[in-house]
This record gives structure tokens, sequence and C-alpha cells, in this order.
């Protein structure tokens, strides 16, 4: 796992990902994380995008930006970015959140008393800070906060860290999230994305 | 009410000191489209609840601060449908920032209505963390141009009036005295979402 997350660019890791009956060959052959998530999310009619910025989700947010299909900005705080997709899935419109791990520690409240208690199929993506290299002992510490605080409050969350799992744990987790009425984070791992690393 | 030692802090403005269930009740009657509106938490959604209960309202039980980026979610959602959150000053000062990415986006369906006492009426009259900010100064300091204080209940109907045009989004700041809400919201949250949905057509009444 180690040696794919350092050849994170290199393009073949998508020979095992299933072929999805709503999803375009072309989509399934995306060939980085950040192409794979975009065209999941496309797939899956999620339109709304709305993030509070983090280094390694920077080619993911530029390509959003880039396509047409999405509604890409920033919020100027999580809390806030969650406020915003859930206003937007009850007027009809699919929305996923971005943040990186600290922001995720400003939202617990806004899990609680709105997203979960009134059922709102969130899609919250965390780029997660604070292991596998971690420069900064702020980051570490928040890291530890995440995944107690998802499941202290029984929402999904996955842990991400290959490109060969990608596309299905994202795809079918979307769809759970529908269909069930229920919030999921996904916690993009370093493993994966290739995180940030201290270049002092 | 008075506001001690808040380094000489007065209000910036003459608006008269209403009532927000009486202004809910004048907000309600001009809606004539279907319009939804947002009630943030506390008083600002107990009040609306007891104006009437409309399908298109939304009663905020939680997330303090955040009826104005809910209300500017579903503008963006449903772009054909004026959108009004009502938020208290309390709430407004712990989200400022939603004022800015408002402005960025410049949604014309949105309209923000913020009921001023300067206190957090609902956990005991406590004064606010700035009970003498100009909200309307931050507002337009934001990018929202197209924000005022209403002077007295006729310039509110105006205002409204006006902010229904759909050449939003605009801002319409109210100092209210601190008189309770009329009623209580039913905590239910998944039938206030449920029925929220169906009010905006997103689920048919049948389903």
């Amino acid at each position: 796992m180690a040696t794919k997350c350092l050849t994170k660019n290199n393009t073949n890791f998508s020979a095992g990902v299933p072929v999805f009956s709503d999803m375009k060959d072309s989509q399934t052959r995306a060939s980085t994380w950040h192409e794979t998530i975009l065209a999941t999310l496309k797939a899956n009619d999620v339109k709304l995008i709305v993030y509070v910025p983090d280094r390694v989700f920077t080619p993911l947010i530029k390509a959003l930006h880039a396509d047409p299909f999405f509604t890409t900005f920033a919020a100027a705080r999580e809390e806030e970015a969650l406020g915003i997709i859930t206003g937007a899935w009850m007027g009809g419109l699919r929305g996923a959140v971005l943040m990186q791990t600290s922001g995720f520690a400003t939202i617990p409240n806004t899990l609680a008393s709105l997203v979960v208690p009134c059922q709102i199929p969130a899609l919250i993506f965390v780029s997660e800070r604070g292991t596998l290299g971690e420069f900064n002992l702020g980051q570490a510490l928040v890291c530890k906060t995440v995944r107690p605080v998802l499941n202290s409050l029984a929402v999904e969350n996955i842990t991400i860290t290959r490109q060969d799992e990608l596309a299905f744990t994202v795809d079918r987790s979307i769809k759970q999230a529908v269909a069930t009425q229920a919030p999921v984070t996904f916690i993009l791992s370093p493993l994966l994305t290739g995180g940030k690393v201290f270049e002092g | 009410m008075t506001h001690t030692k808040s380094s000489g802090a007065t209000r910036a403005h003459n608006a008269k000191v209403m009532n927000r269930f009486e202004l809910t009740k004048r907000l309600v009657g001009q809606l004539k489209a279907g319009e939804a509106v947002i009630g943030g938490i506390g008083n600002a959604n107990f009040d609306l609840w007891a104006s009437g209960q409309r399908p298109q309202n939304f009663y905020m039980l939680g997330s303090m601060g955040l009826a104005i980026p809910i209300a500017f979610g579903v503008a963006i959602a449903q772009p054909r449908r004026h959108v009004i959150a009502l938020e208290g000053d309390g709430s407004l000062l712990m989200q400022l920032g939603c004022l800015a990415t408002v402005a960025e986006r410049a949604p014309k369906n949105l309209t923000i209505v913020i009921w001023d006492n300067g206190i957090y009426q609902i956990t005991g009259s406590q004064p606010t963390a700035a009970p003498a900010a100009d909200l309307v100064a931050i507002a337009r300091g934001a990018g929202i141009a197209n924000s005022a204080w209403a002077a007295d209940e006729a310039d509110f109907d105006r205002l409204v009036t006006s902010a229904l045009k759909g050449e939003g989004p605009s801002l319409i700041a109210v100092r209210i005295d601190d008189k309770p809400a009329v009623a209580t919201t039913d905590r239910d949250p998944v039938q206030i979402r449920e029925r929220f949905m169906r009010g905006l057509e997103v689920k048919s009444a049948s389903a």
C-alpha cells in the first residue's frame, strides 16, 4: 500500500475498478484519486460542492471548478458549508463538502443538531492530516478526534487508502447515504492522496 | 434593556423598536408564491411557527448560526423560488462569515431578516457579545449592498415587498423588543424536514 501511495501519479490503478451500470466506462477509467472522485460525484448527480480548502484537495478543487456540471465554491467555515448543502438537499439538489481534519473538528454540533436528526444524506470528504508523516502537532492531535466523534454519532465513516477501491466505495456509499437518508464521511488517507509533507 | 460599560457604544441607527411576532406575521402575509422561510434557532423559528405552519417553513432546532447558510442552499437548489432566512442577532454574530459568502455568490432569490434585540433572549437575556454592532453596516461591508434597517412597520413592509422582487441578495435588520415568542415549535426534526421537502415539491405530497 505504501508503495502505491508513493506512485500515486502512475496511471494503472484503474484496472481493478469495477464498472457500474450507471457509470460510463470512461468515468471508471479515471486514473487518479481526484479524477475518480469527480467522476463518481458526477455519476451520482452530486452537483453542489462547497469547501474550505486543503492543500491535498487542490487538484480536485481545480477540476471541480473547471467542470460546468458542478457548482463549486468556498465557504468561510465548515459549519456553513454543511448548512448550505443541507439546504440544497432539502431543495432537491445533492451536495458534498470538502474539508481537512482540523475543519472537521468544527462541525460536530452541526452534525448532532442538524444533519443527523434531520436525516440529511450529507456527503463529507475529509482530507486526513495528522498521520503518516505529519509535521504539525496540532494536526496530529485533532486528527485523533475525527473517528471517535463520528462513531459516537453513529455516522458512517470510511477511511479510503486504495485507489482500486475508491470508485466502488464512494459510489456505493453515496447510494447508501441517499437511500437511508444518512450522512457519510469519507476520510481520504495519505495512502490514497499522498498527503502533505513538510517541505521546509 | 441597557448596555453598560461597552466602550460607550451607542446604536448606529434610530430604527423603532418593534415586535418579532407582529413583524413575522406581516412578512408571512406578503408571501403569495410559495416562498421558503428558514426560521433560525430559538424565538425566530418559534414565532414563525406561531404565524401559521406553512409547509414551506423550515424550523431550525439546533445548529445555531446556520439559518442563512441553509436558506442559501435552498436558494441555490431552487433559483425560481424566493427564500427568506429569519435569524437573530446573536446567531448572526456566531456566523458572520456567511454574509461574505452570500455576497460573493449573490443569489438573487435570497432575503435575510435579522431580529436584533441585543440579547441572547432564550438563554436568559444576557447581552450579546456586541449588542451595539451595526449589523447593516457589517452586511454592507461584507458586500450585501442591499441592506437596510427597517425604520418602522410600514418601512419593513416596503423593504419586504422590494426584496421579494428577486433582485437580491438583500438584508433587512429590525430592532425588536425583548418579548419571548408566542408559541413553541413542535420539536420533531424529521417531520419538520419531511414537510418542508414536500412544501418545496421535492417530495410529492402522497409519497
